[in-house]
């Protein structure tokens, strides 16, 4: 997992409630066995026509999308499935955090696995951010606030064993092998 | 002790090691089941850590997502027709192989959905920690077990040491009272209990199903019920184990015998939530109000009894566009709406006593022209218990179609597609734009409802036909 301490970007709007899986990733892309290569497909039947070609108006196609790595979206996002595919298609692409006023507990989860930090800011927050599609904000990872232009600094939780992963980049998989002398005993006591 | 929760028994009973200020809790998992769709990058973090599965005991693999539901595709030696299938399904033999995990492969006569074979073979019991690469691995809870679905890093973390990071959830009561009525079945309800406390009602939280009415549905209802708890965002659904979950459970390939099963039934009477054990939150629900219901819109929580109209929402953009992809007007009643297609099956509703209800409508009557309708069973043993029955000849005499068992066009992986722009009754767990095949629109109900539909050629009312 490549480490994240800091993120300024300009963000990518998708104001939308309840936005699932599905959108992120349809089913039907769910047949790799790989990670990579998601990107191209990420939310392909609204970034697509039946015919292929781009749908110019969806923010994907449209030029102020380039470059943007922070993805803010209307609350409950990523409910659903419980496909990683969902955090390795959004990183694929290029987003690196996404932020709402809510998160499904499942995506959340496989974001921070990967590197893809989830923000959870107030509803005031969110609302101005979807009101200024585009703005430059900045994230800190180790300090948890998320630096509007304004100046103006909101913070938001972070699992502290999650941070403390994404801020090292090391997987937890490391630390969960340590623990095998207390797996043994448990097993023993079970 | 302070009284504790079902959840919190189960949650304490598998704590390698409790949660600090720095950590999560190392989590102890009993029972973790694999399949096609999200296993292949798992085993290939293993092969590049050069770890093994730690439990090959505690690990079962089954293919369902992607598989064809087409006899001569499974069992009649033609290839399959999806060639990203046939790779997943050939991965999955592989990695099973080589890492000596056990697998229900394509023709095995116990394979099926992994939320239905589970309970089936006796293998998801009260009290246990299950995981599944599935989010709707919370069908297990029916039976007093701790189940949720992972992602698959986690799914490799399990597979490398039995064991999960997890920050204990919040727990959640919905205590249901009051009789079902006629035509009302557990898909009703669970579809209910989601309109009320909305899609993402149940983030952060372990729902604990409770009252007359749960006590009162059959182990299949209750597998229903806890299948959908996802649906309103929740972590994980339970109900507590009762005489209902033994009978169930007792005399199962993989349940417990002998003096071992009475002394898992000591343990599991031991696990109901005490009385005056407290819930973060409470929620009631009145079940004598529910109707037969379906959904109108693209996500489960936008869910009407049938004989209701279509809500108005003016001024939410939201709304709109979910009305607009489904071709629907706000204020027009769903009852009469035009269907194309009608899918029984899922691991919502594809147990036996769904393909019995969905028969029942249909005996002795054919389908109206031009619907599509497709029953998938289950499980291989749904299958057969379903043909030892008679319930095939009661399909197909009727026009439907009867296929071999998986998740078929509950998400249209394998082929099984909903065509662009059609109206799909639908006995699944997702109606999201495009779950069930580009452009489709789905309208989730029981299977009572899904047969009564198939009948007509239009959203129909079940209670008129029963």
């Amino acid at each position: 997992m490549e480490a994240l301490t800091t993120l300024t970007s300009r963000t990518l709007i998708m104001p939308a409630a309840n936005i699932d899986t599905d959108q992120i990733i349809p089913a039907r892309f769910l047949t790799t066995t790989t990670r990579a290569g998601l990107g191209s497909r990420l939310f392909a039947d609204w970034r697509y026509a039946a015919d292929g070609s781009p749908r110019p108006e969806f923010i994907l196609n449209r030029p102020e999308a380039a470059g943007a790595r922070i993805l803010v979206a209307g609350r409950n996002f990523g409910c659903g499935s419980s496909r990683e595919h969902a955090p390795w298609a959004l990183l694929d692409y290029g987003i690196r955090a996404v932020v709402s006023t809510e998160l499904a507990d499942i995506f959340c989860t496989n974001a921070l696995k990967n590197g893809l930090l989830p923000v959870i800011v107030d509803e005031a927050t969110s609302a101005w951010l979807l009101a200024h599609p585009g703005v430059e904000v900045t994230l800190d990872v180790a300090a948890m606030t998320l630096a509007l232009p304004d100046r103006r600094t909101v913070r938001f939780p972070l699992e502290p064993f999650a941070r403390h992963c994404l801020l090292q980049g090391i997987d937890e998989l490391g630390f969960l092998l340590e623990q095998r002398p207390a797996i043994e005993a448990f097993e023993r006591r079970a | 002790m302070a009284p504790r929760t079902l959840f919190e028994k189960v949650w304490s009973a598998h704590e390698v090691s409790a949660e600090t200020a720095d950590t999560p809790a190392v989590l102890y998992i009993d029972l973790h089941l694999i399949h096609e769709v999200t296993s292949p990058q798992a085993f290939q973090v293993l092969r590049e850590r050069g770890l093994p599965v730690r439990r090959t005991d505690r690990t079962l693999g089954t293919m369902d997502h992607s598989t064809p539901t087409l006899t001569s595709q499974v069992f009649g030696g033609a290839p399959i027709a999806v060639d990203s299938a046939a790779r997943q399904v050939a991965a999955l033999e592989r990695n099973c192989t080589e890492f000596g995990v056990e697998l229900l492969a394509l023709r095995h006569a116990q394979r099926g959905i992994v939320h239905v074979i589970g309970p089936e073979l006796g293998l998801s019991q009260p009290g246990k920690t299950i995981v599944c690469g599935d989010s709707h691995t919370s069908t297990h809870g029916a039976l007093g077990a701790l189940a949720f679905g992972i992602g698959t890093t986690e799914v490799g973390h399990v597979l490398a040491t039995q064991c999960l990071l997890q920050r204990k959830p919040r727990t959640l009561a919905i205590n249901v009272e009051g009789a079902l009525g006629r035509g009302v079945t557990a898909k009703d309800l669970i579809l209910g209990i989601i309109g009320q406390i909305g899609v993402a009602g149940g983030t952060g939280q372990v729902i604990e199903y409770r009252g007359s009415t749960i006590r009162g549905l059959a182990m299949e209802g209750r597998l229903t019920v806890c299948n959908m708890s996802i649906e309103a965002g929740a972590r994980a659904g339970m109900i507590a184990p009762d005489e209902t979950t033994y009978r169930y459970l007792q005399g199962r390939p993989r349940a417990p015998r002998g003096a071992d099963w009475e002394a898992a039934l000591e343990r599991w009477r031991a696990l109901p939530s005490d009385p005056g054990a407290h819930f973060d939150r409470e929620v009631h629900v009145n079940a004598t109000r529910i109707e037969p219901m379906i959904t109108y819109g693209t996500n489960p929580g936008m869910v009407i009894p049938i004989s209701a109209a279509i809500p108005q929402r003016p001024g939410d953009a939201a709304f709109a566009r979910a009305l607009d992809y489904m071709g629907f007007t706000a204020g027009e009643p769903i009852k009469d709406r035009k269907v194309n297609v009608v899918f029984v099956g899922s691991c919502t509703n594809a147990r036996l006593s769904d393909l019995r209800a969905a028969a029942g409508v249909l005996r002795g009557k054919r389908i109206a022209r031009g619907i599509t309708m497709l029953v998938v069973p289950g499980s291989q043993d749904v299958k057969r218990q379903a043909e030892t029955e008679g319930l095939d000849r009661i399909f197909t005499e009727a026009g439907a179609q009867w296929r071999e068992s998986g998740c078929s066009m509950c998400l249209g992986m394998n082929g099984d597609l909903v065509p662009r722009g059609e109206y799909s009754v639908s006995t699944s767990n997702r109606n999201f734009e495009g779950r069930q095949g580009a452009g489709a629109r789905t309208l989730l109900a029981s299977p009572l409802t899904a047969a009564a539909c198939a009948l007509t050629g239009r959203v129909t009312d079940p209670r008129e036909v029963l």
